[in-house]
């Protein structure tokens, strides 16, 4: 009996299906990872304010050669049946009646993989940041230990217990039955040295939603608007955010409002850079502050706006960190569209701004990528400051 | 608990000798339900590491985990062969699985299929499997995880392709033409020679390079191992792992309704006769039996697959029946499921088990159609021939090192996947490490050519 026991043990210790297991879903999360801008876009997270995503993955495949599917199979089956019966109707997605030896064809399946939004935030933000961020002036500068990332190896005493549980809730989220921890799961704070600066920084994100920006296109400025608010937000504790939404007139709104907003009527972009104006000189001050500015319409104007818009736009930019416009194209334009080119006379001028095109909702992640990466700092061509080496 | 079944192994040992079983000793290990699970999805108690059989894992406890597949146990032939049973079995389970295991380690220990697999060496494949798992460890130390994974990536996707005719341990080709033929010494011949010795001379010259390969080459787990340009050894070694076990393999797939039906009738034969097990024991396996060999799902009437053991317990049945054992241990020996469906699975069998050939169209009805019994047999053999795999042989290896495949789309009715294919062309072209070609049909049957290179642009 006790002999019997130990020999239970003993084969207790095989866990080889759960190790290639684990490498399997590695590597799923490797590939969901590279589709992160279906996730991110196809995510309805702005309405119903959910904190997680779910995201249909297969199984993945390890190919080998197969014949050509020509959807029609043949078979053997059993029963008590005459020929002319009919069985029933193929199913329309399994075309595949073919099975490899030991029938190892499991692409049918489809696992729910559930993602935080917080995870999709550390992947999109992964080595994002706003561009020419400086200290406040007159602020002094202090070096200090800053906690920074996570590491799979550490020291005990720095094991994020709430990091590694949500590893382990994630790997569990695949098959319930596995075990509550395993290696894999643990996460260690890892330390660094910083020069920190004193940072003070505020962000305006302004909208167009007058009644040409169709429904699909407010979702598009407010998928980009929710990505790039989640991440500035983690990344930055001492930030500001303005929301402003203009059709004809212009209105500063709380962060759930403005992602409920909808307008009817004209476009008049001057008022609503102007609302930003007047909003940054009562309460952002340019000389302490980082001021940076986030635009997302069509690109119509009203024609005689072009005057004033553009100097407002001037106004904004000369003191700003950085403007960047968003605009959402629904279709090709033969030529700049009004508020491309304000923009692009204004980067022309040599002022710190950039704009990009949204065509649909993989055009998301490359826009967020396009304002915060390191290149964009770079084009800006400003010293960076408490950046990585 | 488990010494209840384990006092009557003797006495079903006993009965299976008097009715002419013959096998190697049997090592029984009841093992937990996990383990089982594992040798379901490995093959093999203890097996290489790949992410594939991961995703067969989850599988595996989906099935489960639906009631659907339950696993009694698993043979291994050898001498001494192991069998290890689900340690959930009840004791009239393990009874019942007691006799069946019997019934695989005679047809094992006889079959020609298996017999050929083990002369070659190959009796202590779990041993070998073993060790090719520990060679893999030591790899995946010495080069990295991610090295070894991608040569396991290719090998393991070409496990199909071996030439189970050639020996296990396998020569390379002989590099050069063999010399031409001794010439008969006639009056032609010896009058010829004298005409001119400088000529005479010079004949004996170097034969030509042979073409590599000398005719479309099957074993393509052998031939890259064999024939890269660049591969490094050990990665030489991981295709010869793969294809050793192939070997051991290949067997098991040949035959598995011959050998599952085999081991069915003789574990259903000896309870029938075991008059020392308890009655309730006896109602219990005789219940678990017709679990096993029913033709369809409960609650089911029709099933558009076959119960390999319920066809092939029937087929045995019938010939011991017609024609008594010795004959059937004969057929047991000599036939693999190719010869056995044909020669045995009659037009009245087949009517009385109720097996109907189906056609199923692309978003249409699922249709019974009439099959002659011929055509009855191709559609359960379809999916056997060249171990289920498409067929695909070694053409060309160019001076530049390419390598030529070739698909041979008449004899399979039709072409690649396409984009199935091109992934292979990928894994092969890794350890390869020269371009790979691949010539098919597409679905309109013009000739196409797969190519790495594309793949990877």
């Amino acid at each position: 009996m006790a002999e019997s026991q130990t020999l239970n043990g003993w084969y207790e210790l095989f866990s080889r299906g759960a190790r290639d297991w684990l490498r399997h879903n590695e590597k799923i999360r490797e590939a969901v990872r590279s589709q992160l801008p279906q996730i991110v876009s196809g995510a309805d997270v702005i309405n119903d304010g959910a904190r997680t995503v779910r995201v249909p993955v297969r199984m993945l495949e390890h190919y080998r050669f197969r014949l050509l599917s020509t959807g029609d199979a043949q078979g053997v089956g059993q029963g008590n049946v005459k020929p002319g019966d009919v069985l029933g109707q193929s199913n329309p997605s399994g075309g595949s009646g073919q099975k490899g030896a030991g029938g190892k064809d499991h692409g049918g399946i489809e696992l729910m993989l559930e993602f935080k939004v917080d995870d999709i935030v550390d992947w999109l933000w992964d080595e994002l940041k706003l561009p020419n961020l400086k200290p406040r002036a007159g602020a002094t500068e202090e070096a200090e230990w800053k906690r920074e990332g996570w590491d799979r190896r550490g020291a005990r005493s720095r094991l994020d217990r709430r990091r590694s549980l949500r590893e382990s809730v994630k790997r569990r989220a695949l098959d319930a039955s596995s075990p509550a921890f395993t290696d894999e799961d643990l996460r260690y704070r890892q330390l660094a040295k910083r020069r920190q600066p004193a940072l003070r920084a505020a962000v305006f994100f302004l909208l167009d939603v007058s009644g040409s920006m169709s429904d699909r296109d407010r979702q598009l400025a407010k998928t980009f608007f929710f990505w790039v608010a989640a991440g500035l937000k983690r990344e930055y504790k001492a930030l500001d955010i303005a929301f402003v939404a203009h059709t004809t007139e212009a209105w500063e709104f709380s962060e759930p409002d403005f992602f409920k907003v909808t307008g009817t009527g004209g476009t008049v972009a001057s008022v609503g850079l102007a609302k930003v104006h007047e909003i940054m000189e009562q309460r952002f001050d340019p000389s302490v502050c980082n001021v940076y500015l986030f635009y997302a319409s069509d690109g119509d104007n009203a024609s005689d706006d072009r005057t004033a818009a553009g100097s407002s736009l001037d106004e904004i930019a000369q003191v700003a960190r950085y403007a960047g416009y968003v605009e959402i194209s629904t279709g090709v334009r033969s030529s700049l569209s009004e508020i491309s080119s304000l923009f692009q006379s204004a980067i022309d001028d040599g002022l710190p701004c950039s704009r990009f095109s949204i065509a649909g909702p993989d055009d998301v992640v490359p826009a967020v990528r396009h304002f915060f990466s390191a290149e964009a700092q770079a084009d800006a061509g400003e010293e960076e400051i408490g950046g990585a080496p | 608990m488990t010494a209840d079944w384990r006092g009557h192994v003797p006495q079903i040992e006993d009965l299976a000798r008097r009715f002419g079983l013959e096998w190697s000793p049997v090592i029984f290990e009841a093992v937990p339900d996990s383990f089982m699970t594992e040798i379901a999805v490995y093959g093999l108690p203890v097996r290489m590491p790949h992410w594939s059989f991961g995703a067969r894992y989850i599988y595996q406890l989906l099935q489960r985990h639906m009631g659907y597949s339950r696993l009694f146990e698993v043979v291994f032939p050898g001498d001494p062969g192991h069998a290890y049973l689900a340690a959930s079995n009840g004791v009239a389970d393990n009874v019942l699985v007691t006799a069946h295991v019997l019934g695989h380690a005679d047809f094992s220990k006889n079959n020609l299929q298996f017999r050929r697999c083990q002369d070659q060496g190959n009796a202590q494949i779990i041993e070998h499997a073993a060790a090719h798992a520990r060679q893999i460890e030591r790899d995946i130390e010495a080069h990295g995880f991610n090295a070894v994974e991608q040569v396991l990536d290719a090998a393991l996707s070409l496990e199909q392709y071996v030439d189970l005719d050639q020996p296990l341990r396998r020569e390379r080709f002989p590099e050069y033409e063999p010399p031409a033929a001794e010439r008969r010494d006639d009056a032609f011949r010896s009058r010829f020679d004298t005409l001119d010795a400088a000529a005479a001379a010079s004949s004996p010259a170097r034969n030509p390079r042979a073409p590599l390969p000398p005719h479309p080459e099957r074993d393509l787990l052998w031939f890259i191992a064999t024939y890269a340009p660049e591969m490094e050894s050990w990665e030489r070694d991981i295709f010869l792992a793969v294809r050793e076990e192939s070997f051991y393999f290949y067997p098991v797939f040949a035959t598995q309704i011959m050998n599952e039906g085999w081991a069915s009738y003789w574990h259903a034969r000896l309870l029938r006769e075991a008059d020392f097990i308890p009655e309730d024991i006896y109602l219990d396996a005789i219940k678990c039996h017709s679990d096993v060999v029913r033709p369809v799902a409960t609650g089911e009437q029709v099933s558009l697959a076959i119960n390999p053991y319920h066809l092939g317990f029937t087929l045995w049945e019938e010939i011991i029946k017609q024609s008594g054992v010795e004959a059937a241990r004969r057929i047991m020996r000599e036939d693999d499921d190719f010869s056995f469906l044909r020669n045995h699975l009659t037009r009245e069998i087949a009517t009385e088990m109720g097996l109907f050939r189906y056609q199923r169209r692309q978003n249409g009805p699922i249709k019974v159609v009439a099959a002659e019994i011929d055509e009855l047999h191709e559609s359960l053999l379809l999916d056997k021939y060249n171990f289920g795999a498409p067929r695909v042989s070694v053409t060309e290896v160019r001076t530049d090192g390419t390598l030529v495949l070739q698909h041979d789309a008449q004899l399979d009715g039709r072409g690649l996947d396409a984009e199935r294919s091109l992934k292979v062309l990928e894994y092969i072209k890794r350890v390869w490490r020269r371009p790979v070609l691949l010539n098919t049909i597409d679905a309109a049957a013009k000739s196409v050519e797969f190519s790495s290179e594309a793949a990877a642009a």
